[in-house]
């Protein structure tokens, strides 16, 4: 690995045992004085030496780069972020040279340096906008260019693509290149969901560094010589690990793309949504790029204490439901078309008249707390049975979680199940076959699959179904009430460590589908007759000063990433 | 408030009435005599001057390709809204040219919307969509007024090119494999 990283363990180790070192330094980028800490976290998260690039980011310098990610460790071989420096003159009394004015005598570097891999000095001065840095980047640019196929109208990285971006900013306006260009592979498949062009790389082996020392698959190298450089897998080996889709985040040009969205959508129509993916406990933070109602993609977020930048294949993939044509989209009464107000009425009428103990509920770890806590409250009011249904899978060892619900706690902590989900499913069981529970409120669970016959669910009085999609017990539902994916709805899920995060409607739902925390708010409204703020910030805040585990967030408090709680 | 503005009151010149009907007549009979500016508009059709911007259409290339590669500029820079384009996606029917990668599975224009503005052929990286000379564009529906990409292109017909692609294409086989024999 690198220099960097190499000159600067010894830094380390001699400023940690000689004395006390300053824990800060000061330097220069283009002639603005800025503080930086001597040690940063580096892309393991181990304090290293503060590099020129990190301390020009501190400044609000940009320093264009392509190899250089905060999260994968440094390659150095881009050469995009070379700037000049220049360190303070140094006498023979190791004490810094003055100018006649009093300023310490800068000594400017003979040479540029790439800033993502030298450590910042005391003192050190970084010019980032001189003539030969101007003339250096331009010179880099013409490179990366010489073989690339400028397919820019049918490429899907157009729009977020940093060779564009750096071309504008920091390029030549025309090309110099009359010679043919070195024509690689295109549009080849590296594995079942990346599809790889070998014009289009400009080799800054960020692909490499991330499946290897990130995901600990070794899938991907280097082939070739010079000019015919390419990235390939092994031979007979695909590029199929579940964390290959991050490849495609961080290509910085259109060399790898994902085959899901290619070319379904222009990036520059998506509306990018902050959210939270749904596909397991982890609670990895997304953004979902949608289009006049449609999803067309989730990507990844970066939130150092959930998912760092990246998210698994599967997460990523897993929103094609929200568009199936089979979606559940109307109120229905006993089978029958229906209205919200009708449905509401009726329901309000049915659980008026029943009295505790003969209701029971079943909600899905998949509701969000706002929507967990509404139904805790119905299940308070009625002294009712409820549990949810725990959904289990294979994790792996980065993000994915054996818990694929992604609200368990969150259902736990409002009081809808024990710490152990599931166990309170058998005793509400029983009591349906015994007749002691006379109406079941169903939220986003198929209870055929879990040892309720449909015999069973017929000879319920009441049958108050939510779902999503069509199942064996929407069908049976007497009151069956469409709602939303989390996509369509904001709320906040609390993941398997006890992260209280945000999520937003990216879409509206289908319909006449709703959001499950409208519906449930006005339910519970009028059955309690307490009265519930109609907005989810409110709704929230409500919770957070009734459940103990929430106390003291507040809605706008969660932020963008989340807030810990205890679990 | 209001201001009364007092009118003039007519001199006798003026009251006579007779003289300025006179003056009118003779501008009537000025242009009797002169050549005629109007025309006789369905049947006699107006020389439409180059430059004219008019409806824009798809152009194919002199090999019969489509030349749209659905980048969706057009879709982008559209002030009113009047492109919508449905792209391939990953299993969308292969490109007229195989090396060109994609084209619009779909391509309307809202013919009713369009302002005839020319933002979509001067962005147009591809020289895929021109503003032709047609200006008067009628249908008996809001709906017979979208064209479709099978429209557009019957309508906009062959526009020679450089042919960039083909260009591509022949490159890439003149070169050695890749990578080359050592």
């Amino acid at each position: 690995m690198s220099a960097g990283s190499l000159s600067s363990n010894p830094a380390v180790t001699s400023a940690g045992s000689v004395a006390a070192p300053p824990e800060t330094l000061r330097v220069r980028v283009n002639g603005k004085e800025v503080v930086v800490p001597r040690t940063m976290p580096d892309w393991q998260g181990r304090p290293a030496p503060t590099t020129m690039l990190q301390a020009c980011e501190i400044a609000g310098v940009t320093v264009p780069h392509y190899c250089y990610h905060p999260k994968l460790p440094v390659a150095g071989n881009c050469r995009m972020c070379l700037v000049e420096y220049g360190t303070p003159a140094l006498g023979p009394d190791r004490q810094p040279i003055l100018n006649p004015d009093g300023t310490p005598r800068i000594v400017r570097s003979p040479r540029p340096a790439i800033a993502c891999a030298t450590p910042v000095s005391p003192g050190m001065e970084i010019y980032t906008d001189t003539p030969g840095v101007r003339a250096m980047r331009a010179g880099v640019l013409e490179f990366l260019l010489i073989n690339h196929p400028l397919d820019c109208p049918i490429c899907d990285q157009a729009g977020e693509c940093k060779l564009q971006e750096y071309a504008l900013d920091y390029g030549e306006s025309r090309s110099r290149f009359v010679e043919a260009k070195v024509h690689k592979p295109k549009a080849v498949l590296l594995g079942p969901r990346i599809v790889f062009d070998a014009e289009r790389c400009i080799l800054c082996t960020r692909c490499i560094r991330f499946t290897r020392d990130i995901v600990g698959d070794d899938a991907l190298g280097i082939l070739n010589r010079g000019s015919y450089n390419t990235i390939a897998t092994a031979p007979g080996r695909a590029f199929d690990n579940n964390y290959t889709l991050n490849t495609v985040d961080i290509c910085p040009v259109g060399a790898l793309t994902s085959r899901d969205f290619r070319f379904q959508m222009r990036v520059w129509f998506l509306k990018e949504t902050k959210s939270i993916c749904p596909s397991c406990g982890t609670g990895c933070n997304i953004l979902i790029g949608s289009r006049q109602g449609r999803i067309y993609r989730y990507t990844p977020r970066p939130n150092d204490a959930v998912n760092s930048h990246w998210m698994c294949d599967y997460g990523r993939l897993n929103y094609k439901w929200i568009h199936r044509p089979d979606r559940l989209q109307k109120v229905l009464i006993q089978g029958q078309p229906s209205t919200w107000e009708r449905a509401m009425l009726e329901m309000v009428q049915r659980l008026r008249q029943a009295t505790p103990g003969t209701v029971a509920i079943v909600a899905s770890a998949r509701l969000s707390n706002e929507e967990l806590w509404l139904l805790a409250r119905l299940k308070q009011h009625f002294r009712a049975l409820s549990d949810a249904v725990p959904r289990e899978g294979e994790g792996d060892h980065l993000l994915l979680h054996p818990d694929r619900n992604p609200n368990s706690q969150g259902a736990r902590l409002t009081g809808i199940c024990y710490t152990e989900m599931g166990s309170v499913l058998p005793r509400i069981l029983d009591q349906v076959q015994k007749g002691t529970v006379r109406t079941l409120l169903v939220f986003g669970e198929d209870m055929t699959r879990h040892g309720f016959e449909p015999d069973l669910l017929q000879k319920l009085d009441t049958l108050i179904v939510s779902d999503v999609l069509p199942n064996a017990t929407t069908a049976l539902a007497h009151y069956l009430l469409p709602g939303s994916a989390p996509a369509e709805k904001s709320g906040s899920f609390t993941n398997v460590q006890g992260r209280v995060q945000r999520f937003h409607a990216a879409i509206a739902p289908p319909g006449d589908a709703r959001p499950e925390w409208e519906m449930l708010a006005e339910l519970v409204e009028k059955v309690t007759g307490q009265r519930l703020p109609s907005h989810l910030p409110g709704l929230f805040d409500a919770m957070a000063a009734a459940v103990p585990a929430y106390r003291g967030l507040t809605w706008a408090g969660l932020g963008d990433l989340g807030v810990s709680v205890p679990v | 408030m209001t201001t009364v503005v007092k009118r003039k009151p007519l001199n006798l010149w003026e009251r006579l009435y007779l003289p300025a009907v006179w003056g009118g007549l003779k501008v009537t009979l000025r242009h009797f005599f002169r050549r005629k500016v109007t025309l006789q508009y369905p049947e006699e059709k107006w020389v439409v001057p180059e430059g004219y911007r008019g409806a824009p259409y798809l152009v194919r290339d002199q090999d019969g390709n489509t030349k749209c590669v659905s980048c969706q500029l057009c879709e982008f820079v559209c002030p009113p809204k009047a492109i919508r384009i449905v792209p391939p996606g990953p299993d969308g029917p292969p490109a007229d040219r195989p090396n060109a990668e994609k084209m619009p599975l779909e391509f309307e224009i809202d013919m009713l919307r369009c302002i005839f503005c020319g933002f979509c052929q001067e962005v147009c990286p591809e020289e895929a969509i021109f503003l032709m000379k047609d200006y008067s564009l009628t249908g008996t529906s809001r709906q017979e007024m979208i064209y479709n990409k099978e429209k557009l292109l019957a309508l906009g017909g062959v526009h020679a090119g450089i042919q960039k692609w083909k260009h591509k294409l022949e490159e890439a086989r003149a070169q050695e494999d890749f990578p080359p024999p050592t």
